[in-house]
């Protein structure tokens, strides 16, 4: 068995306990979907970063530094601010006023059944489509670190693990998966960062020179050097006549998606009060930011001491930190890297998952189907275990669909648009604007959703000719229609252009006479839920 | 237990004949609170008058000093962040200036962002223990009428 399979079965190992302890413990709708509001400020800081810190980040940033210099840099950048829109506008109105998902808060004023159907039809759509996007990433990364895993039996694995944190552990074992795999991926950053530094001497000077210099072969053959500090290698260039426009547009979905992003939204109502989750999203921005901050290390120390040709022939981006760690640490740090990527991914999913499974459970089974009854005690919590399992199966059967060779990172563009575009308007127009009224909430999260998808469906992620000769890793073999890679500059204006229209072709004065009760409860805590 | 989960309607038409005197009021000479038990219905619908507070003056303060910090500082840092990739996009070369050895423009701005949000966090965790503290006199006021909880 290799080091990485053992180190791997390890974490597993552990989780598994977790979870066995945490179904012990968990009785209840509460339990189940809010780990009893028990959690603290720093364990909860914790779980948001472990659940924001994704196979994309770690291996999909290091890999985009190490290939395209700065312009990889700005993700990190963009991933971080976007907690200040969490903290400053949502986590604690959120918080005050909701019970267990997003749209609790929406359905407060507004007419319930056709709100939390959108709500949480386009939560679905957040966390399936971030869901396959991991899973694709889990299955090609277990079948290059592990010889004789293929990528089904990976992807098959990791959606049955995941379906067993969520069903027996509910929010507790997920929570405390999050956490673990925060510290562990924290852990092996900061060693792997200063692993990078000893390479160059602990000299700041010489790492930045040698950044400046990186070198690697195109695709005629010739060696180029470049300045990889030096911003637009990958969004500036002649061929890229809207590469500003799309750069801004990335930056717009980042900062105003992560706001809307349900696996996060969900985490806030794992703590006693708004105020503790005002310091879990303090305590999530320091552990972020500086997780971010390392990833200067991780991927520029991937450019120049692996170098781009040698990750390209080696299994490609999103190889370059486990690479990283092999040229520094050998092969047992290399496995460290390679179990702390699977931890990642598996961590990631299980959060997904349950914040899928607790919309559907919560705003659509019993709120919508049900017009807010439970009609038997513990059945929220049982449609939402055996959704949880529809989820993974569905996810599974996608990803295998899927294979690795189409390249997924859309999905996770696609995630944050649609975040950005379709919840995060509807959110802010409920709890800062009066006359905001249902027609508002259906038109703008359906336009948010509707523009997202149309838009990456016309993108060139989905339609692009790609070269003979070459395997055909786009789904639309066509010129694209729609020139930017990320949606969100047309379809974040779209989403609240929607919910404006939409509240205004009509009145509601029950909607309206309800804004005082909602703006007292969001800003004192008045009745929220213990 | 089960009363709490009845729909609001339902205690509203409270069964009880209305009469011209409060006759379950607590015995005279008792000044603790009430046990639950000999709240009269008006007195136990547990409903807050959302549209009183709105209108009090404290709530009126709170959420002015919520504005006060949180549209500025929303403004800042959206103004800064976006900051980044229009000047990448629009000014290379001024980005592309070198500050420290072979550091430029365009990295050391980039990192600021990280320091940037750190401190506009830090600022809005100062003013919201403001905000709590007159958070929590609004909801102590409240339960003042009914001898608190």
């Amino acid at each position: 068995m290799s080091t990485s399979l053992l180190m791997f079965l390890g974490f597993v190992a552990v989780t598994l306990i977790i979870t066995y302890w945490a179904a012990r413990r968990s009785q209840g709708a509460t339990a189940y979907f809010a780990a009893n509001r028990q959690i603290t400020g720093w364990q909860n800081g914790l779980a948001v970063a472990g659940d924001y810190m994704s196979a994309a980040s770690f291996l999909g940033i290091a890999g985009l530094i190490a290939f395209n210099g700065y312009d990889g840099f700005l993700y990190s950048v963009g991933f971080l601010v976007a907690y200040l829109t969490v903290l400053l506008i949502v986590a604690e109105p959120l918080r005050n006023a909701g019970k267990y998902t997003m749209a609790d808060v929406l359905a407060y004023r507004l007419s319930p059944r056709p709100v939390r159907s959108m709500a949480s039809l386009s939560t679905l759509t957040v966390s399936t489509f971030y869901m396959i996007a991991q899973m694709v990433g889990a299955g090609a990364l277990v079948s290059l670190l592990i010889p004789g895993v293929g990528f089904n039996t990976a992807v098959v694995g990791v959606g049955i693990l995941m379906i067993v944190y969520v069903v027996f552990g509910g929010m507790l074992a997920t929570t405390w998966v999050q956490i673990i795999k925060a510290i562990l991926l924290m852990a092996g950053t900061l060693l792997l960062s200063i692993l990078v530094l000893a390479h160059f001497g602990f000299s700041f000077g010489n790492f930045f020179d040698a950044i400046t210099h990186v070198t690697y072969h195109d695709k005629s053959g010739a060696l180029i050097p470049k300045n990889f500090l030096q911003p637009g290698h990958y969004y500036f260039g002649p061929n890229k006549p809207y590469g500003v426009i799309d750069l801004i547009s990335l930056c717009m979905a980042l900062v105003f998606g992560t706001a809307g992003l349900p696996h996060i939204l969900v985490r806030f109502y794992t703590v006693p009060d708004a105020k503790t989750a005002r310091k879990s999203v303090v305590w999530a921005m320091f552990l972020i930011g500086a997780f971010y901050i390392m990833t200067t290390f991780l991927g520029f120390g991937a450019a120049t001491i692996v170098g781009r040709d040698f990750i390209a022939n080696n299994g490609g981006t999103n190889m370059s930190a486990p690479l990283l760690a092999q040229a520094l640490g050998g092969n047992i740090f290399f496995a460290f890297i390679s179990s702390i990527a699977f931890a990642t991914i598996l961590a990631v999913v299980a959060g997904l998952t349950i914040s899928a499974s607790t919309s559907f459970a919560h705003d659509f089974w019993t709120n919508v189907i049900h017009r807010g009854t439970e009609r038997k005690p513990g059945e929220e919590v049982k449609v939402a275990r055996v959704t949880a399992c529809v989820v993974g199966v569905i996810s599974i059967l996608i990803a295998i669909l899927l294979g690795q060779s189409i390249n997924v990172a859309f999905l996770v563009g696609l995630a944050f648009a649609v975040a950005a575009s379709a919840n995060l308007p509807v959110i802010i127009f409920s709890l800062f604007w009066k006359r905001f009224n249902t027609k508002g909430a259906v038109i703008g999260l359906a336009t948010g959703l509707a523009s997202s998808i149309i838009l990456i469906l016309l993108s060139p992620s989905i339609m692009t000719v790609d070269l003979p000769g070459v395997a055909a890793r786009h789904l639309i073999q066509h010129a694209p229609i729609f020139p930017l890679e990320n949606p969100g500059i047309v379809s974040i204006p779209l989403g609240f252009l929607g919910a404006f229209v939409g509240t205004l072709l009509g009145r509601e004065p029950e909607a309206e006479a309800r804004f005082a009760e909602l703006t007292v409860r969001a800003n004192t805590g008045l009745g929220a839920e213990k | 237990m089960e009363q709490d989960n009845m729909p609001e309607d339902d205690r509203i038409s409270d069964p009880t004949p209305i009469v011209g005197a409060a006759t379950d009021v607590s015995p005279l000479g008792r000044d603790a609170v009430k046990p639950a038990h000999e709240l009269t219905a008006a007195e136990d619908s547990d409903l807050v008058d959302w549209n009183r507070v709105a209108a009090s003056s404290g709530f009126k303060a709170l959420v002015k000093a919520k504005r006060k910090f949180i549209i500025p500082a929303t403004i800042f840092f959206i103004i800064y962040f976006f900051a980044l990739p229009v000047l990448v996009g629009y000014a290379p070369e001024l980005m592309n200036r070198k500050v420290i050895g072979s550091v430029n423009i365009a990295y050391l701005f980039a990192l600021s962002q990280f320091f940037m949000a750190w401190i506009v966090a830090l600022l809005y965790v100062r003013a919201a223990s403001r905000h709590d503290r007159m958070a929590r006199e609004i909801v102590d006021e409240l339960d003042e009428p009914r001898g608190g909880k």
